[in-house]
């Protein structure tokens, strides 16, 4: 592996047979993604092509039917630890018990997970929230356990699945400052997946696009716009612009999907 | 002009009326068993209901009084509450870890379905002759067994569907940090099949009562059951309905018990609409 490279992805494929047809399925195709330590990288693409798959293949969910990924030993901590979708907190454990949960996994005392969750609960801003449920919290709140949850561990690699595609439009632009506000303190790699393509551009240093599935990678595109970003900008026509150009790589790809799928019943499309 | 759509002010119930109407729900609960009461007593001092089939509600406060302070009551109380107690315990702890066990251990569950289909199609009371010829009629045996048997498959056929419906998310959670079997069982698996697990000890409390009152009739050895059917052939209405009234708030009782049990595991579940008054 390369050195001052966080994750290495060779080749990396993935084939499913489906339960119901028993047909062999190809998800994600020929992946070849390298990810510096300390970037932020996006995979954007239509729902269903196989970015949140690749994002658990990472996470050791399930493997990989061919293909190579490595990841950068960590001196301290763990890895990866993954930050998944919505309402993935255990609802029967409070919110200092779903953010210790990683280090109880590791081994550590009930005691002792708590203390060391506390620091990270401060840091996403839930202090105060510590005996309360998972139920009694707002879904950005949520999300928030849900991110000091994985951070507990210390983790060389954040992946995230669609932590904020739940969200109602105003609680997901502040909960994108948040985050780049807390990745910037805590300095970790991230693996994002999303099909926003300005969540993606705000977020990334690099935003990959994918392709209807089966899952390949269109276009890799660094985001040159200065940091720290405001949500002003946004607006901005640099901004614009790189929306622009993932917006109609998207959108052939949707084209294509929606032609063969109005194609199927036999009839001429013009 | 339009159509004017009219405002209510938000006003608290207010009087005693009002407090009235505030609880009406318990008011008429029990303005319907005073009702009956009323008419069961009435009727039966009037001569038009048989008083020894169907006693009277004084008469079987006064047969239960009576009851209570001989010694063979508590002899036949000790008898039913051990075969209850004994059987419905056994039930609960081989059922709830078999549950778990083939719940999450696909292959064992294949190899129990078809028997614990079978015995959960079969009435278990059926059994009850062959279990009186196995363990005889005297001694709890087969009274206890038959308790058991109602009460196993109840808690057993829950608890594994339980385990199975466990939410996938979850798992997936517990899996990415590494979490231990051991960890993930107690951490993810038990806390989403406790509703199950109670459902099951509620239902198994009905069937291990059914098994007491059904054992004790056929075996006719002592116990409540036996209580009632002395009486019954004694035409002593009262004193039979004051057996049933046991069993019955046996039931209740147990019910009861389970649902504190249930609201300390549930703590974590916001009240549903239903469950708010």
């Amino acid at each position: 592996m390369q050195a001052g490279l966080a994750l290495e992805a060779r080749n990396v494929r993935m084939e499913y047979v489906d339960q119901a047809t028993g047909e062999r399925l190809l998800a994600v195709d020929r992946v070849d993604l390298d990810i510096e330590e300390g970037q932020f990288v996006s995979i954007v693409g239509p729902s269903g092509c196989g970015k949140s798959t690749f994002l658990k293949i990472v996470n050791g969910l399930f493997p990989a039917t061919d293909g190579t990924i490595e990841l950068r030993r960590p001196d301290h901590g763990v890895a990866h630890a993954m930050v998944f979708q919505d309402s993935s907190l255990f609802p029967w454990y409070t919110i200092v018990d779903n953010v210790a949960y990683g280090l109880v996994c590791q081994g550590v005392p009930r005691k002792e997970a708590q203390a060391r969750a506390k620091p990270l609960i401060d840091l996403v801003s839930l202090t105060g929230f510590e005996t309360k449920f998972p139920y009694q919290l707002s879904g950005g709140m949520q999300q928030r356990a849900n991110l000091a949850r994985a951070l507990t561990v210390d983790p060389e690699i954040l992946l995230m699945d669609e932590p904020f595609a739940a969200l109602d439009a105003q609680t997901r632009e502040l909960m994108q400052a948040e985050l780049l506000r807390i990745w910037n303190e805590a300095h970790k790699t991230v693996l994002f997946i999303t099909h926003q393509i300005d969540e993606a551009i705000y977020l990334s240093d690099r935003v990959i696009v994918m392709s209807a599935r089966p899952g390949r990678i269109l276009a890799d595109i660094a985001i040159d716009l200065p940091r720290p970003r405001k949500l002003e900008i946004k607006r901005s026509p640099d901004f614009i612009t790189y929306a622009d150009q993932i917006w109609s790589l998207i959108a052939t790809q949707l084209k294509s999907h929606l032609h063969e799928v109005q194609a199927k019943p036999g009839e001429s499309v013009a | 002009m339009g159509i004017a759509i009219p405002s209510q002010p938000l006003r608290p119930p207010q009087g005693r009326i009002g407090r009235l109407l505030h609880n009406e729900r318990l008011i008429l609960g029990l303005a319907g068993i005073v009702v009956f009461l009323a008419a069961w007593e009435l009727g039966s001092r009037a001569g038009m209901i048989d008083r020894s089939f169907f006693g009277r509600p004084t008469g079987i406060v006064e047969a239960g009084i009576k009851e209570v302070q001989t010694p063979r009551f508590w002899g036949d109380f000790y008898a039913s509450v051990t075969e209850f107690g004994i059987g419905y315990l056994l039930a609960i702890l081989l059922g709830v870890p078999i549950g778990l066990a083939a719940g999450r251990f696909r292959r064992l569950q294949y190899a129990l379905d078809p028997w614990l289909n079978f015995f959960n199609s079969l009435p278990r009371i059926a059994l009850l002759p062959v279990l009186v010829i196995m363990f005889g009629v005297f001694g709890p045996g087969a009274k206890i067994a038959v308790v058991f048997l109602g009460a196993f498959f109840s808690i057993v056929i829950p608890t594994m569907q339980g385990v199975r419906t466990v939410d996938r998310r979850y798992v997936d959670v517990a899996r990415s940090f590494d979490a231990s079997e051991r960890l993930l069982f107690r951490s993810v698996v038990i806390p989403s099949t406790v509703p199950f697990i109670i459902t099951g000890l509620r239902l198994g409390i009905a069937r291990a009562l059914i098994g007491v009152v059904t054992a004790e009739l056929y075996t006719q050895t002592e116990g409540i059951g036996v209580l009632i059917r002395r009486a019954t052939e004694l035409r002593q209405g009262d004193r039979a309905l004051f057996g049933v009234l046991i069993f019955t708030v046996s039931g209740i009782v147990g019910v009861e018990a389970i649902r504190r049990v249930e609201a300390r595991f549930q703590k974590w579940r916001p009240m549903t609409s239903l469950e708010r008054r």
